[in-house]
């Protein structure tokens, strides 16, 4: 039976374990200096999930997988293109600019068109909620599906990433509190971190102005909610802030970015009243959520962030690919 | 048409009349004599546990004709009716073009000839829908529209609204309202609250539905002396202030969906299309009360709102695809099921609720079963258990949830017009 990674809200915990541990294992082989090669599996330690493959032979060789991205994101696709290259397998990128798989075609259409292109797996990013979903429920058995985000719904690799860069740097996160400030309502990535920080046992605040802040999110996520910062500075373990678009200033959620900054951004005074690590998804507004100095400084998360971000997905690919053998 | 119903449950609301065991002879399209034991060399149906009821009307119906064919016509959407149970339906103006001119009405008359169902026409309030112009509603009335709206949408300038009001009221007309405050649902595809919350969609608040009915009540009443009506209300707040103005006397009614007193926001949860309403599903707060409304008589009519789309409408996310369901088929069958087998309605409240008051509200006349007067009946069995498949749909789309749905309640005979379709034998 095949494996999707679509959400994290039913991930168990033994799953995103699991995962965690093998990122750790790819981040050291890939921290590895020089050319990247093919690892030698038989002298790899620990060896792979996967024993499908010849030893010696990378584990999805012979294997094609299609990044369909209809959102712009150089640094998700290409995390992604790396993982799957890392791993042996043949790698097709689709973007809408340069393929037939534009706006004009409906979904069922690209499902038809995948299906004919006979592939292992998927990874989709998309602007509407739920498109990986209806991939899965349409593409054949074999193909696996993978969410790179879509819309504000989740984005599970970078919860993932989230969590392994946490791990490493508090220990387990039991019990650690996490906080989440800036634009909740329309943030994929703090509703795929709530449900999985949550089934790692930490606990976890949303911050934002109400403007910014889902109707019910503390009931339906089951945290609390706050719409002061500075009230949870004393208490986090981690800070992520979220990249604020900016024109949702002009849409009115709002007033200034000024306002926003001086309510809602990681200064380095608010730095000074906090122990948090501080982490973000990235591309940051410099001078609205983070200061550079903070961004770039001795408590920030974020570079490493990056560079997990092949090593987790290199997980997420081996387990599912792992799975249907 | 000839015929000899025989064993009968009759209950015609008009008359305060419920009695079992009736045969009811029809000659030449006309009910004949009404008695037990009645002997005739007519065709003769024994409709034992069936209900005979006065035609039931749908006040609401997309037909998509013309312009949009590939998802109804005018004739299958009439005969999606007749199978359903309605011996008359009202079809809305947001075809392409809109019904903003006589010519259009005459096109729509001309199509519907003949049928069994009879075919009431909605027109635009202002032109071409948009909001911005009174529609010529003195030549729509001359040509015979029974209502104004511009469904699919509501006129968001309360100046325009004002002048519709008092210009409808020269003629009498019911102004319909598509409740929507479009500002506050731009991009929402289902109700805002928890679902939306946890899927990450734009939600649409119950607020955007009753800020519209509460401007526009004020206004009719302002005005005064006009009739306006709430399409397809949604929410526990649009109930409470259609109840409140009643109580003031003024000329409000509203009507509701089968699929809004049936289905919550929760269908939604696996991004299933078929879910996805204009208005949006509420929840179980919403549904009770309109429950509330129906029992208390605060909502006058049952609706179905039938939306035909194509397949390639409703095979996508749940962002891109298109609002609403087919409900003709549908409708008698889920309301027996909500309304009457759990006991919220009695037969006759329902009844009510699906014939007089729709018939009243567009100014058809009554529908009496007497000795002399047109058969215009429907026939349903309200105790049959039966689970709807796909291929009970005579609508050209087949946008619904309620496939493979059991319900208490089912359709038998449709007769009007001088003609009978018999939907099971």
């Amino acid at each position: 039976m095949r494996q999707d990674l679509l959400t994290t809200e039913h991930l168990p915990a033994e799953t995103t374990q699991t995962l965690l541990d093998r990122s750790d294992y790819y981040l050291e082989l890939l921290k590895r200096p020089g050319r990247w090669t093919t690892p030698s599996w038989a002298m790899a330690k620990p060896p792979p999930i996967s024993l499908r493959s010849q030893e010696g032979e990378p584990i999805l060789k012979g294997y094609t997988i299609a990044n369909l991205f209809f959102e712009a994101s150089t640094r998700t696709r290409t995390s992604f293109e790396l993982a799957e290259r890392r791993l042996g397998a043949d790698v097709v990128t689709l973007t809408p600019a340069v393929s037939s798989l534009s706006k004009g075609e409906s979904v069922l259409d690209t499902v038809r068109v995948l299906e004919a292109m006979r592939l292992d797996a998927i990874v989709v990013r998309h602007a509407s909620a739920g498109i990986p979903q209806f991939l899965a429920d349409h593409l054949p058995e074999h193909v696996h599906v993978i969410n790179a985000g879509d819309g504000a719904h989740e984005h599970p690799t970078q919860a993932l990433l989230d969590a392994a860069e946490m791990r490493t740097a508090l220990g387990a996160l039991r019990g650690k509190h996490v906080a989440i400030v800036g634009d909740i309502l329309h943030s994929r990535v703090a509703r795929s971190n709530v449900w999985l920080l949550k089934s790692l046992g930490a606990r976890v605040t949303f911050v934002a102005p109400e403007t910014l802040m889902p109707r019910d999110a503390a009931e339906v996520f089951g945290i609390k909610t706050t719409t002061n910062l500075d009230e949870v500075l004393p208490t986090a373990d981690a800070i992520m802030m979220l990249r604020i678009q900016l024109e949702r200033q002009a849409r009115g959620f709002f007033p200034s970015l000024e306002e926003y900054r001086a309510q809602y951004g990681m200064t380095p005074e608010r730095m000074s009243r906090s122990k948090a690590l501080i982490l973000h998804p990235g591309p940051i507004n410099h001078g609205i959520e983070l200061d550079s100095e903070t961004a770039y400084g001795e408590r920030s998360l974020v570079l490493r962030q990056v560079k997990r971000g092949v090593a987790v997905r290199m997980a997420v690919l081996e387990l599912l690919f792992s799975i249907t053998s | 048409m000839n015929l000899l119903l025989k064993n009968a449950r009759l209950i015609d609301p008009s008359q305060n009349r419920d009695e079992t065991g009736l045969d009811i002879e029809i000659r030449d399209g006309k009910i004949a004599r009404i008695g037990k034991g009645l002997k005739s060399d007519f065709d003769a149906r024994d409709l034992k546990g069936a209900v005979v009821a006065p035609g039931f009307c749908d006040m609401h119906v997309h037909l998509r004709e013309p312009g949009q064919e590939h998802k109804e016509t005018i004739q299958s959407g009439l005969n999606a009716a007749m199978s359903g149970g309605f011996t008359a339906i009202c079809c809305m103006p947001n075809t392409e073009p809109p019904v903003s001119d006589p010519f259009v009405v005459s096109f729509i008359k001309e199509k519907a000839r003949g049928h069994l169902v009879d075919l009431a026409i909605c027109g635009t309030m202002t032109k071409a829908r948009k909001g911005e112009e009174l529609a010529p509603i003195a030549s729509l009335a001359e040509a015979g529209v029974r209502m104004i709206s511009d469904d699919g949408s509501a006129v968001s300038n309360a100046m325009v609204m004002r002048r519709v009001f008092e210009y409808a009221k020269m003629f009498d007309l019911l102004v319909t309202q598509h409740c929507e405050e479009h500002t506050l649902t731009a991009s929402a595809p289902i109700n805002e609250g928890k679902i939306s919350t946890k899927l990450g969609l734009t939600g649409w608040p119950s607020v955007a539905e009753e800020i519209i009915i509460a401007r526009d009540i004020l206004l009719a009443e302002y005005v005064g002396g006009v009739r306006y009506h709430a399409a397809h209300v949604s929410t526990a707040g649009s109930v409470r202030l259609i109840r409140e103005a009643k109580a003031r006397g003024a000329k409000v009614s509203c009507e509701v969906t089968p699929h809004h007193f049936t289905l919550t926001d929760e269908s939604i949860e696996t991004y299933g299309t078929q879910a996805k309403m204009n208005p949006p599903l509420r929840t179980q707060e919403d549904i009770n009360a309109i429950i509330a409304g129906l029992r208390d008589g605060t909502i006058d009519a049952i609706s179905t709102d039938h939306a035909p789309h194509a397949a390639h409408d409703k095979e996508t996310d749940i962002v891109s695809a298109a609002f609403g369901i087919i409900g003709l088929e549908t409708a008698i069958p889920i309301g027996l099921t909500q309304l009457v087998a759990t006991g919220h309605l009695t037969l006759s409240e329902y009844i009510v609720r699906c014939s007089t008051n729709p018939r009243g509200l567009l100014g058809l006349p009554a529908i009496r079963i007497l000795e002399g007067e047109p058969a215009s009946m429907t026939i349903f069995a309200p105790d049959d258990r039966w689970r709807f498949a796909e291929s009970d749909i005579r609508s050209k789309s087949h946008n619904t949830p309620f496939v493979g749905s059991e319900f208490t309640g089912r359709v038998i005979g449709t007769l009007n017009n001088g003609q009978a379709f018999w939907s099971r034998n």
